[in-house]
């Protein structure tokens, strides 16, 4: 079977739930290599928490550089490998480092480049949604190895029990990879509540909460989901800009997406309307959410809000 | 200082999208700036005005630069009004069909030849929303990479650049020499309202016009000759359709929870 390499993520030193998924995919593409860059210690944690899907080995990339350079000390350090394994693709997570890797590798390697697939099958065939989700679009890669980076939220995870061998090498970035040097870091501050983009439920408010986003979080926070807002929100300064949902924010894709008080623009929905199942309120029976919403409530959101968590407290 | 701003024409939000043959079918949408390029264009202008100016007699030039069918030179005659001194449009039949790789091989080819001190992108366009021009484009020149940056600090005596970049997962603070690829994040800045004066400004600047003969670049490593993949089909999604639609009379809340469970999605 063909070699197919996989881009470990991790946040906070854990494995990401999205790289479980690629995993996954590339479990029924090919023999899968998964990849860390990481400086040795975190490198052998993260090698520990790959226990599940089809993976026949781990291979550690070894580095201080990584921390220090970013983006293009991993791109050279991916490149190498690519270059002696000759893989018929590697498969990336679709976040800001995965997909500036992905970038940087495709020039380095001359090989195509996929961004925020949803699928890929095994003779490569890469599915896509574009434009906000209103067209699909197949395509292929012509160049001997593929790079295809993956939403979140596009497969249910393998549980098999992987076996893995591993083997490790150590790596140093060269000059060119030196330019832009980290010279200070800091954790983004997070509230005890998943990453948006990766969410499975995600609780979005617009205008109409005229921003009391109290009552959404606690339903978050119920339902173990991410909040998000429309634009109208965040311009109103009601949530961070960094939570925004649609063209000029956030795509995301879950499982639930709740949308409170919002009407539906077609930039909003650019980053919504794949959701699995989408659950609209408001006060206004005629706003164009409800043409996308599964379940569709007319009425004020604070109220609908109050009886869900009567209903989701014991 | 020499400053070249990447700004791409993409079709207006509004307007309903569609493939043709693998292509943007762009004959039947206004074409519009993209809009996080405006972050881009002001954050150029204000490095360039806090640093002596730009124009004649200033020691700075601010470059927009596009790549794009010939109608974007509507979409750059607009866009400096903004106030940027000249434009360049690489237009050519030929870049037809060209996928990003290929995208970031002309605007490096343009960028080399310029004497470019920094370039400064946007973070995303809204048709490709690919996010990897600005990285591909460092890659291909071998500048230092100072992207997703929500702040901007440049020090001309040094000639260095500081830039804050923000991701999901951390701040981080990013320094480089010149030379320097840059992508800017929304709400950087307020990008500003041309005024009259300079829309009437902007009549007379110059719109250079390119082709791959001038980048000398041959038709075989760009465009859709050399692009490294392929739209096989693309098919619009099957429209949504609109599910239950209820009033609130005091119990909806749980008739949704119970969808919910049903749904096993609680
Ligand atoms: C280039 C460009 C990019 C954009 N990018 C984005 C983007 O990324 N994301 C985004 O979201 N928007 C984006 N927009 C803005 C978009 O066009 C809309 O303006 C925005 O989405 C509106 O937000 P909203 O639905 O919260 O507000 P509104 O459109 O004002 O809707 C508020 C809704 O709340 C309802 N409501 C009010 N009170 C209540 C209540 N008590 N209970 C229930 N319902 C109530 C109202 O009936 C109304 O339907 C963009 C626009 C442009 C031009
Ligand atoms: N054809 C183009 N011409 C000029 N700049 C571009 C072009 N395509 C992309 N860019 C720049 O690259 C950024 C990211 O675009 P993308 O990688 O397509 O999402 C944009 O915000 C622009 O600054």
């Amino acid at each position: 079977m063909k070699e197919i390499l996989v881009f470990v993520e991790a946040t906070d030193g854990k494995l990401t739930k999205a790289t479980h998924e690629l995993v996954t995919h590339a479990g029924g593409i090919g023999s899968v290599t998964a990849l860390i860059c990481a400086t040795s210690e975190s490198a052998n944690e993260l090698a520990q928490q790959i226990t599940q899907g089809k993976v026949t080995n781990i291979h550690l990339i070894t580095s201080n550089d990584f921390a220090d350079y970013s983006v293009p000390a991993y791109a050279e350090a991916v490149a190498q490998e690519m270059n002696k394994r000759k893989p018929i693709a590697i498969l990336f997570t679709s976040s800001i480092l995965g997909k500036e890797i992905a970038a940087r590798l495709a020039i380095i390697t001359h090989s195509g480049i996929i961004t925020d697939a949803s699928g890929v099958d095994p003779e490569l065939n890469i599915t896509q949604s574009i434009f906000g989700g209103s067209e699909t679009v197949i395509s292929q890669i012509s160049t001997e190895s593929a790079i295809i980076t993956l939403r979140p939220n596009s497969i249910t995870p393998d549980l098999t029990r992987a076996i893995p061998s591993i083997s490790s090498e150590s790596f140093r970035a060269s000059d060119e990879n030196k330019l832009a040097k980290v010279v200070a870091s800091e954790p983004v501050a997070k509230a005890n509540r998943p990453e948006l983009s990766g969410a499975r439920i995600v609780v979005s408010g617009g205008r109409g909460t005229d921003g009391n986003f109290t009552p959404l979080e606690e339903i978050a926070d119920l339902l173990g989901g991410a909040v998000g807002a429309s634009r109208a929100a965040t311009d109103a300064g009601w949530y961070p800009h960094s939570f925004q949902v649609g063209q000029t924010g956030k795509t995301v894709s879950p499982d639930l997406y709740i949308a409170l008080g919002i009407s539906g623009a077609i930039q909003h929905r650019a980053g919504m309307q794949t959701s699995k199942t989408i659950v609209a309120v408001n006060n206004d029976p005629e706003a164009s959410i409800f043409e996308i919403a599964d379940f569709g409530i007319v009425g004020d959101l604070f109220s609908v809000l109050e009886q869900v968590k009567k209903e989701l407290t014991p | 200082m020499r400053i070249a701003i990447c700004i791409k024409q993409v079709p207006d939000t509004w307007a309903v999208k569609k493939l043709v043959d693998g292509v943007l079918d762009r004959a039947n949408v206004e074409p519009v700036i993209n809009s996080i390029d405006e972050y881009a264009i002001e954050e150029g202008l204000l490095i360039a005005e806090k640093h002596g100016g730009h124009g004649p007699g200033t020691p700075n030039l601010v470059t927009l630069v596009s790549m794009g069918p010939t109608s974007a030179e509507a979409m750059l005659r607009k866009a400096l009004a903004f106030g940027a001194d000249e434009a360049i449009l690489i237009s050519d039949e030929k870049l037809a069909g060209s996928d990003a790789p290929s995208t970031a091989k002309v605007l490096a080819a343009l960028i080399r030849e310029g004497n470019f001190d920094l370039v400064i992108c946007g973070t995303e366009s809204t048709d490709a929303r690919m996010s990897v021009i600005p990285a591909m484009l460092a890659a291909q020149i071998g500048w230092a990479q100072l992207t997703f940056a929500n702040y901007i600090s440049v020090n001309l005596e040094s000639k260095t650049i500081e830039i804050r970049r923000i991701t999901n997962e951390s701040i981080d603070h990013i320094s480089a020499s010149f030379p320097a690829v840059i992508s800017v994040v929304e709400k950087i800045n307020e990008p500003r309202y041309p005024s009259f004066k300079e829309i009437m400004a902007a009549k007379k600047k110059t719109i250079a016009i390119r082709n791959l003969t001038d980048l000398g670049l041959d038709e075989v490593s760009v465009g859709s000759l050399g692009s490294w993949s392929q739209v096989k089909s693309s098919l619009p999604s099957p429209p949504r359709q609109a599910g239950v639609l209820m009033n609130d009379e005091g119990s909806v809340g749980k008739v949704l929870v119970d969808f919910l469970k049903e749904k096993q999605i609680i």
